[in-house]
């Protein structure tokens, strides 16, 4: 731990930098409201996909109902604060999203994980999300089809950008802990991983809960940023651009998680004049990657400042 | 007992739709192991393909129906040569995905080029009620009925009498071993996709016949639902999907006739996930033991 102090000082000064220069950038009016929400919705996009990476790419398990927890913290900030409109009833729906959402992945993750992996599990988790939404979408209190509007926006880019930078801080430590070196074990082989004494079940559900959480507070940021959500947001479709970014990135790869989801919002907002084009343009670019480079744009390669450290330090010896 | 048995025709032309969308999951699962979620949108080029021929070039039902079968082998095999061939050594995961992309490539192009507003399927043979007993019969639910059922039997003949059914059944149980006596595996895999993509092509003019709606989305909820069914049966077996897309459409029309038509879908899903929790090998198929 001590010896670690000075890339955790640097960290902790990258994201405070990085605040300022976004806040100074703003002052200044390079970033208009424009380039504002493309931003959000990067950074609602990284807590998703990381989320995602951590259950598929770190634990193994093929979840495609990513979207279902997002959809629990969407609207349970919806609900919540369309009653309580203030910072403290935001705070108070994000926790109930999230313990929504852990409650119910458990439920989810327990009866599924027991049997099912693979493509069965997939696609049993794809089931569930479509049950969520189905229930949302003849609920009363949800506003059924239609959805919900004039939800009060109480989050605003730094809300954003510090929960963003809290669950990746969570999120990277739980992969770097001992917990997270199980989760890796089960992920390269579940026998071996359980003749050497780690509870398969039980890792492979804290990732999906884990996972499920950090969608659920994603869910609250859209749900709050964006004033308007309907069920047809939190589809399969849904799902499945989350999963675009993390295996653009690359299983297994929080660095290119980050880098798929910029670069993917970037193209997002380049090609909006493209209209339906641009899904035909995305469902290409997952085919070709797919074919071409399986594991994605950065494989599982992880940016450290130890080992960039250590690279210029062993040039400097040279 | 009149509407119950009204709801059973009902569920029977519903299901049997069901059923030829099943058996074509159900073949590709059983020869390369993949969710093959572009079969659903064969489905809908069927139907869009059936529409423009039945349209423009005037076909009977009989055309029309051989011609959404040929387009739909034909997409089948190619996106099996072009999006699946290349990856038949890479990770599973690797290949759904691909599956995911192709599907939604078809479904985003599909509503690119001929927009994704819903229009009206043409009136192939006009619609003659008949009263039997109180029991209303359309000829067109009778047509369906028939038409799944004549695919479904000579498929079953397909595969249980011919040479390639034979090699599809080989490379089914083991591809390494089906190589080595001679079997040319991928003109079996093509095979088996251009068999369960015309099935698929086919089911896409009845449901066009049946909902008189086509829309580029269409394919999706029911591609999901007839891999419920397939599973249900018993991935792999043909009387297990047909078995498992009539089971899918009775237990879809009995929660339209209830009132509870808006959860029909939670339903199935619900269904799909307790099936696979306690019979993960499905009515018909065989359990498998991992071996370290």
């Amino acid at each position: 731990m001590k010896s670690n102090w000075k890339y955790i000082l640097s960290w902790l000064l990258l994201m405070v930098g990085g605040f300022y220069l976004i806040n100074a950038l703003i002052m200044v009016g390079v970033i208009d409201d424009f380039i504002e929400n493309m931003l959000v919705t990067i950074g609602i996009n990284i807590i998703l996909a990381t989320g995602l990476n951590l259950i598929i790419g770190f634990s193994g398990q093929f979840s495609l109902g990513h979207a279902g927890f997002m959809a629990i913290g969407a609207y349970a900030t919806a609900i919540i604060t369309q009653r309580m409109s203030s910072e403290a009833g935001f705070l108070v729906s994000m926790f109930v999203g999230v313990l929504l959402a852990i409650i119910i992945a458990a439920i989810i993750g327990t009866a599924t994980f027991i049997r099912l992996k693979g493509d069965y599990l997939a696609i049993a988790t794809l089931g569930a999300a479509e049950i969520i939404r189905n229930v949302i979408n003849n609920l009363k209190i949800t506003g059924g089809a239609a959805g919900l509007y004039n939800i009060p926006q109480l989050c605003s880019w730094p809300t954003v950008y510090i929960l963003f930078c809290v669950t990746t801080i969570i999120l990277t430590n739980f992969i770097r802990s001992k917990n997270g070196r199980a989760i890796k074990a089960v992920r390269e082989d579940e026998i071996a991983a359980e003749a050497m004494g780690i509870n398969t079940t039980k890792w492979k559900l804290a990732a999906f809960v884990l996972g499920g959480a950090t969608a659920a507070i994603a869910g609250s940021l859209h749900a709050s940023f964006l004033q308007t959500i309907s069920p047809s947001n939190f589809g399969i479709m849904e799902s499945i651009s989350i999963l675009v970014i993390v295996v653009l990135g690359g299983v297994g790869s929080m660095t290119g998680t980050f880098v798929a989801a910029i670069v993917l919002g970037v193209l997002d907002t380049a090609l909006q004049s493209f209209g339906a084009l641009r899904m035909v343009i995305y469902a290409i670019v997952l085919i070709l990657i797919m074919i071409f480079k399986p594991a994605g744009l950065l494989g599982n390669w992880e940016f450290s400042l130890k080992n960039l450290t250590r690279h210029f330090g062993k040039k400097e010896r040279s | 007992m009149q509407t119950v048995l009204q709801q059973i025709i009902n569920a029977l032309s519903l299901g049997s739709i069901y059923a030829l969308l099943a058996l074509g999951y159900s073949m590709v699962y059983g020869i390369i192991n993949l969710i093959n979620f572009a079969h659903g949108d064969i489905y809908m080029l069927g139907a869009f393909f059936a529409y423009y021929v039945i349209n423009v070039w005037h076909f009977n039902f009989i055309t029309a129906l051989l011609s959404a079968m040929i387009i739909g082998a034909v997409s089948g095999v190619v996106i099996e040569y072009f999006a699946y061939r290349p990856l038949r050594k890479s990770p599973r995961i690797a290949v759904l995905i691909t599956a995911i992309g192709v599907s939604f490539l078809l479904e985003n192009g599909m509503s690119y080029f001929v927009g994704s507003n819903a229009r009206s399927f043409p009136q192939v043979i006009e619609q003659v009620n008949y009263n039997i007993g109180g029991v209303q019969i359309s000829n067109v639910q009778i047509l369906i009925l028939v038409t799944a059922l004549i695919l479904m039997v000579s498929l079953q003949l397909i595969i249980q009498k011919t040479k390639m059914g034979r090699a599809m059944r080989a490379v089914s149980v083991d591809p390494a071993a089906a190589e080595l006596v001679g079997v040319n595996v991928n003109h079996t895999i093509s095979f088996t996709f251009a068999l369960g993509s015309a099935l698929a092509g086919a089911a896409g003019i009845l449901i066009g016949m049946y909902y008189n709606q086509i829309d580029p989305l269409m394919g999706m909820t029911p591609g999901i639902k007839a891999f419920v069914a397939a599973v249900l049966g018993g991935i792999g077996s043909v009387p297990g999907a047909s078995l498992g897309g009539f089971l899918i459409g009775i237990l879809e029309t009995f929660f339209q006739s209830i009132g509870l038509s808006a959860y029909k879908d939670a339903v199935v899903y619900l269904v799909l996930i307790v099936i696979l929790l306690f019979l993960p090998a499905g009515i018909f198929g065989k359990n498998t033991k991992e071996k370290v």
